[in-house]
């Protein structure tokens, strides 16, 4: 017998753990699932399948409105997820070397947004911007999305500074280099998976933003979950579940691709 | 000229972490001169300060008290980038990401060298630590013996004037630590650096060092060639670090100091001054009680008796603290054998004996 039975604590051998994992991930896919499958209705229907075919996908894809929209969309996303990977780098290599307490305080403040409930940062940015002459439109989009996404390129970032050895910058100082070479020749490299991480995340989170969006893209910087919701009031077609299917592919690949980078590098 | 002599002086060195009460020293006013083209070591249990002394000769920390010149040069202030001192980190820190090749010529190639040069020097620092074919591997692919040979060898290649090396062996297995050993020692005297070695470990220091500096709480305790240091220790401290001696409380009494139950032994001192024996296993020999002799120590009982292959040591009660002996096998002296609860005494070689003030 084993001097310590794992099994009796694996939280996996609690009876219902099996009927309860399935319901939950049922309750998480089965919508998904849903939603691509009427998205190949061959009628128009969302709720009644009349055989399967490509029409609404080749719809979406004649539809220049849903162009421009994920268009606008991808534009806003990898500009905000750019300059907040950067401003995300920038305050990871600050706060790693600062004293623990300094650092929780630091990145409180950087997270704090996150805390608020999203409609009230909308309604806030929707107020700071108009009064400052900012109005509504793309470029009031970039600023917003960019705040909002440093929090999330921020972490995987840090995590994969803090596991770095410090001693290796003071190698390559020791070695001669400048502290700006020893960043560009040790830091970044080393950090560039983290970095990756952190830029797909921070793009999805930009990509799949609504509500911030609604509230400040103007007429031609429509993103497209706004205009997706702008379809539905048009009355529902699969053309909505074409296009949304069409994201969760994206950030399927997205997602993936950030798994990928994180397991080569593990 | 007399500052050429001397690769590295340190005057009144000081490094305080923290402040107010929780203040720390790590290192307390050290003065220190090592000289160039010696084998320095520092040796001292861990946390005495030898990191930290390393960190503020690379440049990688700077002293709260003191100053620091290298050959003649205040470095006060400068970034490790421009000091003509390289280090082997005690972790090794080689890049993850490069090759060996590029590990060893990382330096080079931040001095701006040429390629060709680059490339020359690689080859002749790669063959001097005997990883020829290595190449092109990453750090990840090799053993911690070569790891060890590739943080030498990238810290070797700029041609530094001094070598700081901490721990540089700690985390290998007896068998490769011993070889590397006589390498790095054959390596210093070949190339003439400056190396600052330091180690926790005596027996490392004993035998590879030119002069040793033994630390403790942040001081230096004694500085001395390896023999100094073994067979004349400044005081209890380095007695004790060194080769484990005997430790005897005793008092000078008129005919010399007076250890309880042990009886009298030849020294000098002042009269009723508290002192400390320190005599090393290895310099007493041991005898039935029944040939006791003045001036020998005893009557004492045989407790223990510890056989270790080549030696044969023993522990004896009866005195105020317990004491040890060891003999090696075979040969006259060590003809000697008892069992647990003999009686014997101690005969002390000449000069074994050293008074160190209590
Ligand atoms: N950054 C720091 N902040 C506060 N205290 C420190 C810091 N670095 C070192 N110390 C303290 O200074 C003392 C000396 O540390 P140091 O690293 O020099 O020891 P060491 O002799 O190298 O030990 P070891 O053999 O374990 O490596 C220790 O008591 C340590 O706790
Ligand atoms: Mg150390």
């Amino acid at each position: 017998m084993a001097l310590f039975d794992a099994r009796a604590k694996d939280i996996r051998n609690l009876p219902g753990f099996g009927l309860t994992a399935t319901l939950a991930v049922a309750f998480l896919y089965a919508p998904i699932v849903f939603l691509v499958l009427y998205s190949f209705n061959a009628g128009r229907s969302i709720s009644r399948l009349d055989g399967l075919s490509w029409r609404w996908y080749q719809a979406v894809f004649a539809n220049e409105e849903i162009a421009g929209a994920a268009l606008n969309s991808v534009l806003l996303a990898v500009i905000a997820a750019s300059v907040a990977t950067v401003m995300a780098t920038a305050a990871a290599l600050a706060m790693v070397r600062m004293k623990v307490r300094r650092r929780a305080a630091a990145y409180a403040v950087l997270n704090f947004p996150l805390m608020v409930p999203e409609i009230v940062t909308a309604i806030a940015s929707l107020i700071f911007f108009s009064s400052v002459g900012l109005g509504l439109g793309f470029g009031s989009l970039v600023i917003a999305h960019t705040t909002f996404c440093i929090p999330f390129a921020y972490l995987p970032i840090t995590a994969r500074l803090t596991s770095m050895d410090p001693a290796l910058e003071s190698a390559a100082a020791d070695l001669y280099a400048r502290p700006w070479t020893q960043f560009r020749l040790i830091t970044l490299p080393l950090l560039a998976p983290g970095l990756m991480s952190g830029w797909l995340l921070a793009f999805i989170v930009s990509l799949d933003d609504f509500i911030i969006s609604s509230m400040l893209s103007g007429p031609g910087s429509t993103t497209l979950p706004v205009h997706i919701y702008s379809m539905l009031r048009l009355g529902i077609t699969p053309e909505v579940n074409a296009v949304s299917s069409l994201m969760v592919l994206a950030s399927a690949l997205v997602v993936i691709t950030s798994g990928l980078i994180a397991r080569k590098h593990s | 000229m007399q500052d050429q002599e001397d690769a590295c002086r340190l005057t009144g060195l000081g490094r305080t972490y923290g402040k107010g009460v929780s203040a720390h020293r790590a290192l307390d006013s050290i003065d220190l001169t090592i000289r160039a083209n010696e084998f320095f070591t520092l040796l001292g249990p861990s946390g005495c300060g030898k990191t930290t002394l390393l960190r503020l000769i690379g440049g990688f920390d700077q002293p709260t008290a003191g100053e620091i010149a290298i050959f003649g040069r205040n470095v006060a202030g400068l970034p490790p980038e421009d000091r003509p001192v390289n280090t082997v980190f005690q972790n090794y820190a080689l890049f993850p990401h490069l090759t060996v090749a590029e590990n060893v010529g990382f330096a080079l190639r931040m001095l701006g060298r040429p390629k060709a040069e680059i490339a020359a020097t690689v080859a002749r620092m790669v063959a001097l630590v005997g990883l020829e074919g290595m190449e092109h591997r990453r750090p990840d692919q090799l053993s911690g013996g070569q790891k060890q040979r590739v943080a030498l060898a990238r810290a070797l290649a700029p041609g530094p004037k001094i070598l700081l090396l901490d721990e540089p062996l700690s985390a290998l297995d007896a068998k490769l630590r011993q070889r590397m050993r006589s390498e790095l020692k054959a390596l210093q005297r070949e190339t003439g650096i400056t190396f600052v070695f330091v180690t926790h470990d005596q027996d490392e220091a004993l035998a590879m060092s030119d002069r040793i500096a033994v630390m403790q709480g942040g001081r230096v305790q004694q500085l001395g060639k390896p023999e100094e240091i073994y067979e004349a220790p400044a005081n209890r401290f380095v007695a004790d670090f060194i080769g484990g001696a005997n430790l005897i409380p005793a008092r000078i009494g008129a005919r010399g100091a007076e250890a309880e139950g042990l009886g009298v032994v030849p020294a000098s001192g002042d009269l009723g001054a508290e002192v400390t024996l320190a005599i090393r296993p290895e310099r007493l020999a041991i005898l039935p009680a029944g040939q006791q002799q003045p001036g020998d120590l005893g009557p004492l009982r045989v407790a223990e008796r510890i056989y270790m292959g080549n030696e044969l040591s023993f522990r004896l009660e009866g005195a105020l603290v317990p004491l040890h002996v060891t003999l090696p096998r075979g040969g006259l002296r060590g003809a000697q054998d008892f069992t647990p609860g003999d009686a014997v005494c101690l005969r002390a070689e000449p000069g074994a004996i050293r008074v160190l003030s209590s």
